[in-house]
């Protein structure tokens, strides 16, 4: 009998550390298996970031390099434009890249530089323990949004991909949940015509994926899946704003 | 032999590339040269100014706080640099748009009318190289031929043909200071 | 081979291309454009890349993208713009990524001004961003100079995986001098196992400053600090002018060295054995250097641009063993040759013994 399930090869052998209902664990098998079923392991360069998936290069079996605090797509900048021969991606959170990321991942965006870039949006910050991100929905309570995000003090929230849809140098942004098998198929599908969209040498992609932050969001891992299915996404719509045929 | 000298004008009198000539004009007789220009929004309408160190020796310091030579293409550039000549310095004055005489007493003062003579010869953007003729006739730190030379280096080749008007605007330069009528040791014109 | 009269800012351009650098990252600030504009010129011929960063922040973060491949790369700014580059550098020292970070200095502090200064002494040298980390700091005083130290400062930054500035004023910038360029420097391929390259069948490589263990980064803390070691003690470059007999030693770097020669020449003239400390490195202080320079002296004389900050490190050096004074301008004034030829002078009598 054949091997019907095993571990990526682009994945390390070291366990993940995340709390349990994460989808960080998800989203990196997600791109694991991607890059092993595109042949890219080898000439892969990752950028991890500032956030709980800050330990992204002890997962990925890939060369890999930690970014500072949102500057996760200038690093990946200098990386191509050294050698764009490597496949370049930078896994981001939403405080890293919403919020002090924010200008680091437009001017990737408007440049068209290609690489991709793995979005992952639980609408909180998660390794500091649960303050308010850039992404937190009007009325969410975080530890510095007690009351609810109340949009006379805190403003709205962001709704990153369809900004940077509107960029003439993006070529490929979807926004995907991980909150069901169906969802989590689709996100993978995603990640995989992202990657694509650089080894064809397109440019810019960007992946935003919904997930679930269950130990910051105050609830059990399946109110979490329903939060994401009622909530976030009434906020986040999922879909395709732009695809590289349509890029210009 | 080491002089110094400050050049000084407004933005489009060509102060910055007759200093340049100068450097250049130097380096290519093997001598020792600096060059440093004033920069900033002044450069952009306002004075600017270069200083200029050419030298037999190792140049110390081209930082030109006493220079032995000033050139004043309006009358700002006057008023400020004036003051800081050496005693028995150089001071050319452009007297086509200088309305003053020199206030020192003990520096020797040339003045060269570098419009009116480059609207004979029918370029006015050749002012500052009927300067620089003037320059170095009273003080040859470098010879005319280097700065015949830098020309050629520095321009390029479409606009070689505006080398000739170039050494005549200099040698124009050259016949105002052999004029003794132009030259004023003890300042008394009005 | 001949030479070409070039600004000092534009020398730098050209001697990085010669040390084979073919990335440069950067954004627009006076006084220092002329070498961005140079380079978006002159790498597209080269075959490599000029990018104009979002930010300053931006650029030092391609510089540690760029670096991280083992690519020869570069970035400058001018004061401010260093300020903002502070949080890349720091993760450039953690994570021993090579680069050349220009600082063409101005005066501040805040906006401050556009006309030269010496006042990021503190930062160049005792940190500037955080975390316990060294940069090797070289200040040079002629653009012939600035063409030499670029050069040299890609090969020190390989060599010791360490992020090294070059530290000028804005007059050396904008100076034109006469500058023989030299050679090509030949990069020989394959000798960075250290780089992000894709893994290629090797086990994978990590570019990395975080250390959460304390026990682990104290032990990274510890290589670092014997690197540091070694550079403080086979790297220290400086020039002696006129010291060998010098009763005052004027202590001074980059162009107000020069000054400081010019008003030496002026004291010996009038018969004062007075001569030029001048660090070329200004991490790691030439300490010894300076001993040895100050052997006969009675009194050390330090001048900068700034309120007074190399003065602490010639203190530190001499370690109370002869007085040392100070004299400064601010604000982007520049101290004249005769004012330190009168400083020189007023030591003289104080401390020396001829009176």
């Amino acid at each position: 009998m054949g091997v019907v399930f095993e571990r990526p090869k682009s994945l390390t052998q070291q366990k993940f550390h995340y709390c349990p209902g994460c989808h960080h664990g998800i989203i990196h098998r997600l791109v694991a298996e991607v890059l092993d079923e595109l042949g890219l392991q080898d000439r892969t360069i990752a950028i991890a970031s500032v956030g709980c998936s800050v330990f992204a290069y002890d997962y990925f079996d890939v060369d890999a390099i930690q970014a500072a605090h949102g500057r996760a797509p200038a690093v990946a900048t200098g990386v191509k434009r050294s050698r764009p021969e490597s496949i370049v991606f930078t896994y981001q959170g939403d405080g890293d890249l919403a919020s002090i990321g924010a200008a680091e991942i437009i001017h990737a965006a408007a440049r068209g530089e290609n690489i991709t870039v793995i979005f992952v949006n639980n609408a909180i910050y998660g390794m500091t323990g649960g303050q308010m991100a850039p992404t937190t929905l009007v009325g969410q309570e975080t530890t510095t949004s007690p009351q609810g995000r109340n949009p006379k003090n805190a403003g709205y929230p962001i709704r990153m991909s369809e900004m940077l849809a509107t960029l003439p140098g993006a070529s490929y942004i979807a926004r995907t949940s991980v909150h069901d098998p169906k969802h989590v198929r689709e996100t993978k599908k995603a990640i995989k015509e992202a990657f694509q969209v650089q080894v064809e040498g397109k440019g810019f992609s960007l992946v935003e994926v919904l997930s679930a932050c269950p130990t910051n969001w105050h609830m059990t891992p399946v109110e979490s899946l329903e939060w994401i299915k009622n909530e976030m996404i009434a906020y986040y719509p999922l879909g395709k704003f732009k695809s590289a045929e349509e890029a210009k | 032999m080491l002089k110094q000298m400050i050049l000084a004008g407004f933005g489009g009198q060509g102060v910055m590339s007759m200093g340049q000539l100068l450097a250049y004009g130097g380096m290519l007789e093997g001598k020792e040269v600096a060059w440093i220009p004033s920069y900033g929004p002044e450069m952009r309408g306002g004075t600017a100014n270069c200083s200029v160190t050419i030298s037999t020796a190792p140049i110390s310091s081209p930082l030109v706080t006493e220079p032995d030579i000033v050139v004043a293409m309006n009358r700002p550039s006057l008023d400020k640099f004036e003051p800081m000549l050496k005693p028995g310095g150089i001071l050319f004055i452009n007297s086509s748009l200088i309305d003053r005489p020199a206030r020192r007493t003990d520096i020797t003062v040339y003045y060269v009318p570098v419009n009116e003579k480059a609207g004979i010869l029918g370029e006015s953007r050749v002012a500052n190289m009927v300067m620089l003729g003037a320059l170095l006739q009273a003080e040859p730190v470098i010879k005319p031929l280097s700065v015949m030379e830098s020309l050629k280096k520095v321009l390029p080749e479409n606009k070689h043909h505006l080398l000739p008007l170039n050494a005549q605007a200099l040698a124009m330069g050259a016949e105002v200071v052999k004029e003794k009528s132009n030259k004023k040791t003890v300042c008394n014109v009005g | 081979m001949s030479k070409v009269l070039m600004k000092g800012n534009e020398a730098i351009g050209e001697a990085a291309i010669k040390a084979g650098c073919r990335y440069f990252f950067g954004y627009p600030i006076t006084p220092q454009s002329e070498l961005p504009e140079y380079l978006s010129r002159r790498l597209p011929q080269v075959g490599g890349v000029y990018l104009q960063a979002e930010s300053e922040v931006a650029a030092i973060n391609m510089v540690y993208g760029a670096a991280s491949t083992g690519a020869r790369v570069m970035t400058s700014s001018s004061s401010p713009g260093i300020s903002l580059k502070q949080e890349g550098i720091s993760y450039l020292a953690g994570s021993e990524l090579p680069c050349v970070i220009v600082n063409i200095m101005r005066g501040g502090p805040g906006l401050g001004g556009i006309q030269p200064s010496q006042s990021d002494y503190f930062q160049a040298t005792k940190g500037g961003g955080h975390g316990d980390y060294r940069l090797l700091v070289l200040a040079p005083a002629s653009v012939q100079e600035i063409v030499d130290l670029v050069k040299e400062g890609f090969d020190l930054a390989e060599k010791y995986r360490i992020p090294v500035m070059i530290l000028g004023d804005g007059i050396l910038g904008q100076m034109m001098e006469p500058v023989d360029l030299g050679s090509e420097t030949t990069l020989e391929a394959g000798e960075k196992p250290w780089a992000v390259t894709g893994k290629m069948g090797r086990t994978k490589n990590i570019i990395n400053s975080l250390y959460l263990d304390p026990e682990k980064l104290e032990k990274h803390n510890r290589h670092l600090e014997k690197k540091y070691l070694e550079i403080k003690a086979k790297e220290t470059r400086s020039e002696l002018y006129q010291t060998s007999d010098a009763e005052i030693v004027v202590a001074a770097y980059g162009m107000i060295a020069r000054v400081a020669k010019a008003a030496v020449d002026m004291a010996r003239e009038e018969g004062i054995r007075a001569g030029v400390f001048r660090p070329i490195t200004l991490w790691p202080y030439p300490e010894k250097e300076l001993n040895q320079a100050a052997a006969q002296a009675k009194a050390v004389l330090t001048v900068e641009m700034s309120l007074g900050q190399m003065v602490e490190d010639v203190r530190l050096s001499l370690n109370g063993r002869l007085p040392v004074e100070f004299y400064g301008r601010v604000g982007g004034m520049v101290p004249t040759a005769r004012a330190v030829y009168e400083e020189i002078k007023r030591l003289a009598k104080t401390y020396g013994e001829v009176k």
